[in-house]
């Protein structure tokens, strides 16, 4: 009777693996025909002339500016300087960014007077569209890479800002009851009960936050730069290339693959203490 | 400040009774009692009208003694337990605590509430230590205390789980040992056990009366269900609905020990006194039963 149960126990195990390896075979190959329907499709389309490669660039092209960007380097120096100087000015911008939104959002949510007072206002330059703030920027401050950094960190401010703030709003106030009632300060109050508790949403406003920073890097070096990604970008306008646009958009994408990867490694040890997340949205 | 505060004030007692080994439970005499005279809480609703939740509430419960405060929903069981722990302050009346009026919150205080106020980003040792290190305990005599109550309320080994990795009553025994940890002079419960299964209930029930009995804080102990205000109090308050006032005080005379509530269920003197209580409480649950089917409707 037990043999049988075992048999009927591994048999099961066997078939469920089967199918799992079954499933994760097929999600790969329909991501690889997926690739290859749209970039063949590109390359297809621009080959026959049905588009015009003058304008849309061409994937085969685009790889041989890449492995130009890469050989050659460019009229600024190296790739890689450019990249570092880009990446510098997203990584202060994200840092600044989310330094000043934490503070702020959670001074503002604990603080209804202060929230009351600087809240309008908040919304009022929210409202305005901040990319133009890098003109100023860069007229105020030249073509070095502290306008760039402070473009980064305004646009990253906001994300971070109202998730902070709505964080602390969102505080259990049974936690804090209990806290107080064991003796806690306001201080020890914000330690051990406001700061974790908003945490959550401070982490999960960091994956949008770091894009915001690559954006507004990007475009505040577009307006005018002396070096970077984005300067390559408006030197391959200029002189009508697409495909070394194409080219620095990949650089870029990969780089802030890896920063996600990064901050959800961080989301991970941070936030270890949640329940297996699991929604659909996960899973992408 | 109130941490400091607090520390001065243990100091002083333990000067006063040098004998006592440190974290010796037994010390009836700290048990404070409390005084609740002429307690009214008024409250202002979102469309500026005044909602009386308790009106003229007068109470007295001794030092040590297990009172429990039974009603129907709503009927500011809840704002009376807030009012004692000093997290709001009464429109009138006074609440004492050990003959000292009830002004900001109350020293020697724990509350046990029905959600589990547990902290989610917490391991359950953390969760458990937190009492002690608000208190300015070092953070590893905090510890070795609080691994102690995780094994009175059996749960070692779990030092290092999340709450969100335990059962119900396991999270329970975690806000209890959070709870009781500070040797509390009050404890004041709100409907801890309400969200649990009938069986758990009474699992949990058993150890909180063999940890009180060792302890013996004052306990004010909310909850519906009158069977439990028998068996674990010492005196039973009926309260009426909206506004919240005293209807009758029954004193449970059951001995104690009390040993297995389930048990004890059963008994002649407990199935006198709790029909005895309900005949009270049944015209309350009716009408407060009406009165809300009513707004319902």
């Amino acid at each position: 009777m037990q043999e049988q149960e075992k048999a009927q126990a591994s048999e099961l195990k066997v078939s469920a693996r089967r199918a799992m390896n079954r499933r994760t075979t097929w999600v790969w190959a329909g991501r690889a025909i997926l690739a290859f329907v749209v970039i063949g499709g590109w390359q297809w389309f621009t080959t026959e002339g049905w588009v015009d490669k003058f304008f849309f660039g061409q994937p085969t092209e685009i790889w041989n500016s890449l492995v130009k960007l890469f050989t050659e380097g460019t009229a600024f120096g190296t790739i890689w300087e450019n990249l570092w100087v880009t990446m510098q000015e997203a990584i202060y911008g994200f840092l600044l960014g989310t330094l000043v939104g934490v503070v702020l959002g959670i001074l503002l949510g604990s603080n209804k007077y202060l929230s009351e007072v600087v809240g309008p206002y908040i919304r009022i330059v929210n409202s305005i569209p901040r990319i133009v703030l890098g003109s100023i920027f860069i007229v105020a401050f030249g073509l070095g890479v502290f306008p760039k950094v402070l473009l980064a960190a305004v646009l990253v401010f906001f994300v971070v800002f109202f998730n902070a703030f709505q964080g602390v709003r969102e505080v259990d106030q049974n936690l804090v009851g209990n806290v107080r009632v064991l003796g806690a300060s306001p201080l020890q109050v914000a330690i051990h009960v406001t700061i974790p508790s908003a945490m959550t949403w401070i982490i999960a406003s960091l994956h949008t936050a770091f894009g915001f920073a690559i954006i507004g890097a990007l475009v505040a070096e577009v307006l005018g730069a002396q070096q970077g990604i984005g300067l390559i970008i408006s030197q391959a306008q200029g002189t009508f290339d697409p495909n070394t646009v194409f080219a620095c958009m990949v650089i870029i994408a990969v780089i802030t693959l890896g920063a996600e990867y990064l901050i959800a490694l961080l989301e991970h040890t941070l936030l270890k203490w949640r329940p297996p997340n699991r929604s659909e949205a996960q899973a992408i | 400040m109130k941490g400091l505060q607090r520390q001065r004030g243990l100091s002083v007692m333990n000067a006063i009774h040098p004998n006592r080994p440190p974290g010796a439970p037994e010390r009836t005499e700290d048990a404070a009692g409390i005084d609740i005279v002429g307690l009214t809480k008024r409250y202002l609703t979102p469309k500026n009208e005044t909602f009386t939740a308790i009106r003229d509430v007068t109470l007295r419960v001794e030092p040590g003694q297990f009172c429990a405060i039974v009603g129907p929903t709503g009927c500011g069981k809840s704002t009376t337990l807030a009012q004692v722990s000093g997290l709001e302050r009464p429109s009138a009346g006074s609440v004492r605590v050990h003959d000292q009026l009830v002004d900001g919150i109350t020293n020697g205080v724990s509350y046990m509430f029905q959600a589990d106020a547990l902290f989610p980003w917490k391991t359950v040792l953390g969760n458990v230590l937190i009492g002690p290190v608000l208190l300015g305990t070092p953070k590893k005599e905090a510890t070795v205390l609080a691994r102690d109550w995780l094994r009175r309320v059996g749960l070692a080994g779990f030092e290092d789980r999340y709450p969100h990795q335990l059962s119900g009553g396991m999270r329970k025994r975690v806000a209890m040992a959070a709870a009781l940890i500070n040797n509390p002079r009050i404890l004041l419960m709100d409907e801890p056990f309400g969200a649990l299964d009938v069986q758990t209930k009474a699992i949990m029930q058993n150890e909180l009366l063999a940890l009180w009995e060792e302890l013996r804080p004052s306990v004010l102990f909310i909850t519906h269900d009158l069977d439990e205000a028998v068996a674990l109090a010492d005196k039973v308050v009926i309260m009426t609905s909206s506004p919240g006032t005293i209807k009758d005080v029954f004193d449970i005379d059951l001995p104690r020990p009390r040993g297995d509530v389930q048990k004890i269920r059963h008994e002649e003197r407990f199935l006198e006194l709790q029909g005895q209580i309900w005949e009270s409480l049944k015209d309350e649950v009716t009408r407060a039963y009406k009165q809300s089917a009513g707004v319902a409707a």
